[in-house]
């Protein structure tokens, strides 16, 4: 038998990852934004219902305890800007269980950055800069899209009007979904993925704006101008249908955070999933004060597949976990 | 049999769909940004040959199904059914439908060895090796010296299928067919 032992991606290809590397530190450092490690190992873990925790036990001065591995380094950052880092961004290698495929593996590389004092719209423009400097060729124009206009065209229907029936109808023909009970957030998440992510930053770069208030994690909420609607103050940037980067104009109020964790662990009892511990130290953190600002997270395997012309995240990694 | 979650889903694993047993073709893991992660899932519905798309929450599960798939040399029909024995030693005979033969019947020959796929110990599909030699048993008369020049023409082989030949080719010759895309490979 013979043992795959070589890399997922070329040495060529690596080289070019290193030298992408060092241009997003040189980004962060005209800028003024400083680099910070923080740990992959934490007492806390992410609730999210969507995203599945890694966990082992080790011997720590406390004893013998369980500790999680990052989904994101979210929860450290944010405790770094209530002790008054001021702007900080961080690769960090991240984990998520479950996660394989083409665009996914078990580990990554996060890119993230947060921006005391600075919008949405601030962050989005600085997301977009650092995109294009990382693209060998001018993607072409960014356009700004409401989640609930991208339906609209695509589907010619309103995500926060539609009547639920009708809707999982919708997610059926799209997915052959077995629908019966899904619900509306699972109905548009399935259609987002099939339908219309894939049209998305085909001709230039997409900035997905004003999602359902139900999908806002550790985002504000505001009201739709349209309607008084409650949508979350967050973006999702695309290219070639491709989900690039999540940025939020971040919760600071530590008594919503708590009731959102909370709320999560309501929604994960109900699906049969583990209870995750909330971070207190990330509330602490909150309650003692964070600068109001926002932050965005971005895949940057994503990003070097397209800047290498790529097809998949494992041709631009050492070793993909199949191989790993 | 046991549950498959979405995420033991992986090329060849035979679990139950709409009460059919389904063979997997391709799964692919798909999520966006926040919020609910799908598998989009291929599968081929072995009891009638289609390929089904399906989506399903990631973490949803499927029965398994008791699929297996034998070597069985064929042995004879009495009109209802075709009769198929094992080829382990054990000299078990299983009985096919019709339905279940599909397009096979046109490539059957005694003592070839096929491909049987049993479900809960019933034949639901039987495939031909991919290639087979059978005798040319009707076909114009061919034409001397045309062996390198295009052109063709149907000939009926032993087993009932007609296949382009080559003009050359005589009746009582023996032919190796691909049964993939029904088509003349060489003499044999």
């Amino acid at each position: 038998m013979t043992v795959d032992w070589r890399p997922t991606a070329e040495i060529a290809t690596l080289r070019e990852r290193a030298r992408l590397m060092a241009e997003v530190r040189a980004f962060f450092a005209e800028r003024g934004v400083w680099e910070v490690e923080t740990p992959v190992l934490g007492h806390g873990g992410s609730t999210d219902v969507h995203l599945a925790s890694l966990s082992c036990e080790a011997v720590t001065p406390a004893g013998r305890e369980r500790l999680w591995l990052q989904t994101s380094p979210e929860f450290h950052m944010k405790r770094l800007l209530a002790a008054g880092s001021g702007p900080i961004f961080q690769i960090a290698r991240s984990f998520r269980d479950g996660e394989v495929g083409g665009r996914h593996n078990l580990e990554f590389s996060m890119l993230e950055w947060y921006r005391p004092g600075l919008d949405l719209e601030g962050l989005i423009a600085e997301t977009e800069a650092l995109i294009r400097r990382a693209l060998p060729e001018d993607p072409g124009p960014l356009r700004r899209r409401r989640y609930r206009e991208l339906f609209r065209e695509h589907l010619g229907l309103d995500p926060f009007r539609e009547p639920l029936d009708a809707l999982r109808r919708r997610a059926a023909e799209a997915g052959g979904l077995d629908i019966a009970e899904a619900s509306r957030d699972d109905c548009l998440d399935l259609l987002i993925s099939l339908t219309i992510e894939p049209q998305l930053g085909r001709e230039g770069i997409d900035v997905v704006v004003d999602y359902p208030a139900g999908q806002a994690a550790l985002a504000r909420r505001h009201r739709d101008p349209e309607d008084g609607e409650w949508v979350a103050s967050r973006f999702e940037v695309y290219r070639h249908g491709l989900e690039l980067a999540n940025g939020y104009d971040e919760l600071t109020d530590a008594a919503e955070q708590r009731a959102r964790f909370e709320e999560d662990n309501v929604a994960r009892r109900a699906a049969g999933l583990p209870e995750v511990d909330v971070d207190e130290r990330l509330l602490a953190a909150l309650e003692a004060g964070m600068p109001a600002g926002s932050g965005v997270a971005l895949g940057l395997d994503r990003l070097f597949q397209l800047a290498l012309g790529h097809d998949s995240v494992a041709e631009v990694m050492a070793f993909a976990t199949p191989r790993a | 049999m046991a549950n498959y979650s979405t995420n033991e889903f992986k090329g060849g694993l035979k679990v139950m769909l709409d009460g059919d047993p389904c063979a997997i073709l391709e799964n692919d893991y798909v999520k966006p940004g926040k919020g609910q992660a799908f598998n989009r899932v291929k599968l081929r519905n072995l009891m009638t040959g289609r390929v089904w798309e399906r989506t399903f929450k990631s973490g949803e599960s499927l029965e398994g199904a008791d699929v297996l798939e034998l070597d069985m040399e064929y042995l004879y029909t009495d009109g209802d059914m075709w009769h198929f024995m094992k080829t382990d030693g054990s000299f078990e005979q299983y009985a096919v439908e019709k339905k279940a033969l599909g397009e096979t019947d046109k490539w059957l020959k005694e003592q070839v060895v096929y491909t049987v796929t049993l479900w809960n110990d019933n034949a639901i599909a039987v495939t031909p090796p991919n290639f087979i030699e059978l005798e040319v048993t009707e076909t114009d008369p061919g034409l001397k010296g045309d062996t390198a020049q295009g052109g063709s023409k149907p000939a009926t082989l032993s087993s009932g299928a007609v296949v382009r030949v080559p003009l050359f080719i005589n009746q009582g010759e023996v032919l190796k067919v691909d049964t993939r895309t029904g088509e003349y490979v060489s003499r044999a």
